[in-house]
């Protein structure tokens, strides 16, 4: 009896408690919160989403520049002792220091972007950016007239490798001769670098751009030489080539971070890796541009159709590599595991990827 | 196709030499009068953002590029005081600018970035520009990249073919000997850094008027240190910075080309030879005879005062 009472007491002060002070919650970023890119992305669809759907049940705190690696131990601890009690980690090379403060921190919630380790108090969080950049492909595909792509990317990670081969089958379902040819920058941000990696392909031939890059820099390269060009991250990189932008494969990370705070609000928030697609709404296309014929238009919108009822998975097979033996056997969908540790290229890219 | 791989990495190297140029003529010339500023980095980029933040406000390209010259020199003014009249430790300080430059330009340039200003185009030179192939190539480019053909005769003929060339030189291999023919060597010190860091401005301008004519954080990415290295590379000549200039900045350019081409050079290899070239340099260089011709000025990096000199 008397155990019940305090139990009841100890309930309801938990419950006035909860309702007198708001959640404290701290978002971490490795740029600026206006780079037109990554971080702005988890800003517009974190910070400033999260105050729009919870208004004063929350207190939001956002860190910009914060190095990745040991760098970031100190803030992520000092943001868990400050009372936060639900943090957000939004790159990957913080992975390492959020374990460590999770341990130390039992009571606060740890949400990990893009990593892979997980613990009771640790989520992590991704999105499917293949659905898109499959979608970006078959616009590339019936856009090109030399039937050669240029595809400017960063480092041969699975990310990146899984977004080009998605790109490229998109491509070769509206044109199957059509070739894509990859340039590695071994940079994620060096607009010159970006820009004569374009020109490098352009010159070779290429008539429509795709990049797995921060910086507008090959938009404004394929605008500068008449060619068309696909961006990424951000809507806005279409100011950087008015004449040459088609769409980008965006993030919309509100998807994740508005019902993922309201699970911990409401006290139901469990760990796990969640990583969804277009479904979701994490991941999309941006508006095609008016560049982009109509009936390309139709064709898109239906497969996005597909892709969202789960009718049509982008890995399903047959899927060929690029020395044309078999990987994917027809009717057969590529698992989870297989697809963030993808380091094969799909039959149809030119290029290669760098062993290790 | 060879040939057009060729034309393409030429063109290329240009564009991609000519901040690398500029940056490193104008650390030439504080080092030849003995003062080495490391800030080249910071320089930069404060001249490739109010560049920008000049020619999206008024639209006046050359007026912007005289801004980026002109607040990159305070900056290098800022270096010399510390380096000369204080007589600070240079590398310090050097080092102290990079982070200013960096930090000012990216607190200033947060509402520039995903702007977009007027940047130059291209300017055929009649006659020489219709020459095929080589005209296309040297004479079908931006202004900017006219600039550095005519500077860098100029600066050569200035340093070794002019009395206040010889005076620089002098003040850079034996400042008391120059102090005791009558040259001011404080005052030489101080021109010849803050002209420097107007260079390393122009550079920057370079990057963000006609490379990539767009102000995103950070956007020299390391080019500043690669100046750097580029003086040591060339010796100390200003005919030989441009060499090299043009060389780093095509290696950057080839190393996609051959990617396209399907020649599997890795990148990092390609990435790694300016630095690999300017080691062999200094391995040549590093004789005792050698060191006399073509080595550092002498007074490199050392603060002058007339009560310490022997």
């Amino acid at each position: 009896m008397k155990y019940r009472f305090a139990f009841l007491v100890a309930l309801l002060l938990i419950g006035v408690l909860a309702f007198a002070s708001p959640l404290k919650i701290g978002f971490i970023f490795v740029g600026p919160i206006n780079d037109n890119g990554w971080t702005q992305a988890h800003y517009d669809g974190g910070v400033l989403a999260l105050k729009k759907a919870f208004g004063d049940k929350v207190q939001i705190t956002y860190i910009e520049n914060v190095p990745e690696g040991a760098p970031s131990l100190n803030v992520l601890n000092s943001l868990a002792s400050r009372g936060f009690k639900l943090i957000y980690a939004t790159s990957f090379g913080y992975m390492n220091q959020v374990m460590q403060a999770a341990k130390k921190h039992p009571n606060v919630i740890f949400e990990m972007c893009s990593g892979y380790e997980l613990a009771s108090n640790v989520g992590e969080y991704f999105g499917r950016m293949y659905e898109p950049r499959y979608l970006s492909g078959l616009i590339a595909g019936a856009m090109t007239k030399s039937g050669k792509i240029g595809y400017v990317a960063a480092y041969p990670t699975p990310e990146v490798v899984r977004g080009i081969n998605a790109f490229t089958l998109g491509v070769r379902a509206v044109n199957p001769r059509a070739t894509v040819h990859v340039v590695w920058t071994y940079s994620w941000y060096d607009p010159p670098v970006e820009k004569e990696a374009a020109l490098s392909l352009i010159n070779a031939g290429c008539d429509v751009m795709a990049q797995h890059q921060d910086s507008p820099a090959a938009v404004e390269a394929a605008q500068s030489k008449g060619v068309y060009a696909i961006g990424y991250d951000s809507p806005n990189m279409g100011k950087f080539g008015p004449d040459a932008y088609l769409t980008s494969p965006i993030w919309d990370w509100s998807a994740f971070y508005v019902p993922n705070t309201k699970e911990v609000l409401d006290g139901t928030w469990k760990s796990e890796a969640y990583w969804k697609g277009m479904k979701s709404g994490i991941v999309k296309l941006a508006p095609m541009s008016k560049l982009v014929p109509l009936s390309v238009k139709k064709l898109v919108t239906a497969m996005k159709d597909e892709i969202i009822s789960g009718r049509f998975h982008v890995f399903e097979g047959p899927i060929y590599d690029q020395n044309g033996k078999l990987r994917i056997p027809a009717g057969k969908i590529m698992s989870d595991d297989a697809l963030l540790s993808m380091q094969w290229f799909v039959n149809g890219v030119v290029g290669k990827i760098p062993k290790k | 196709m060879s040939q057009n791989i060729v034309i393409t990495t030429v063109a290329g190297a240009i564009r991609a030499g000519t901040p690398l140029l500029f940056a490193s003529i104008g650390e030439l010339l504080a080092e030849r009068s003995g003062v080495l500023n490391l800030g080249v980095e910071g320089m930069m980029l404060i001249g490739a953002f109010t560049g920008f933040a000049v020619s999206y406000n008024t639209g006046n390209l050359w007026l912007a590029v005289v801004v980026a010259m002109v607040v990159a020199a305070l900056l290098a003014a800022l270096h010399a005081f510390m380096s000369v009249t204080l007589r600070a430790n240079q590398v310090v300080s050097g080092l102290a600018l990079v982070f200013l430059g960096s930090g000012l330009s990216g607190f200033w340039g947060q509402r520039y970035v995903g702007t977009q200003a007027p940047g130059f185009s291209n300017l055929s030179i009649p006659l020489l520009g219709k020459i095929p192939i080589i005209g296309e190539v040297l004479f079908d480019r931006d202004p900017l990249v006219y600039v550095g053909y005519i500077l860098v005769p100029l600066v050569w003929w200035f340093l070794y073919k002019t009395r206040a060339g010889m005076n620089l030189r002098a003040v850079g291999e034996a400042p008391s000997a120059a102090d005791a023919r009558g040259i001011n060597v404080s005052l030489t010190r101080y021109i010849y850094t803050i002209v420097g860091g107007a260079f390393a401005g122009l550079g920057g301008a370079y990057l963000s008027l006609a490379y990539t004519p767009m102000w995103v954080e950070n956007m020299s990415a390391g080019r500043g240190w690669i100046a750097i290295v580029l003086v040591i590379f060339a010796i100390w000549d200003p005919l030989l910075a441009m060499v090299g200039a043009y060389l780093f900045g095509g290696i950057s350019v080839l190393q996609f080309g051959l990617q396209v081409a399907q020649i599997p050079i890795p990148a990092n290899i390609m990435k790694m030879f300016p630095y690999l070239f300017t080691i062999i340099v200094m391995l040549f260089t590093s004789g005792e005879k050698m060191k006399k011709r073509f080595g550092a000025p002498s007074a490199l990096g050392i603060p002058y005062s007339r009560e310490e000199k022997t």
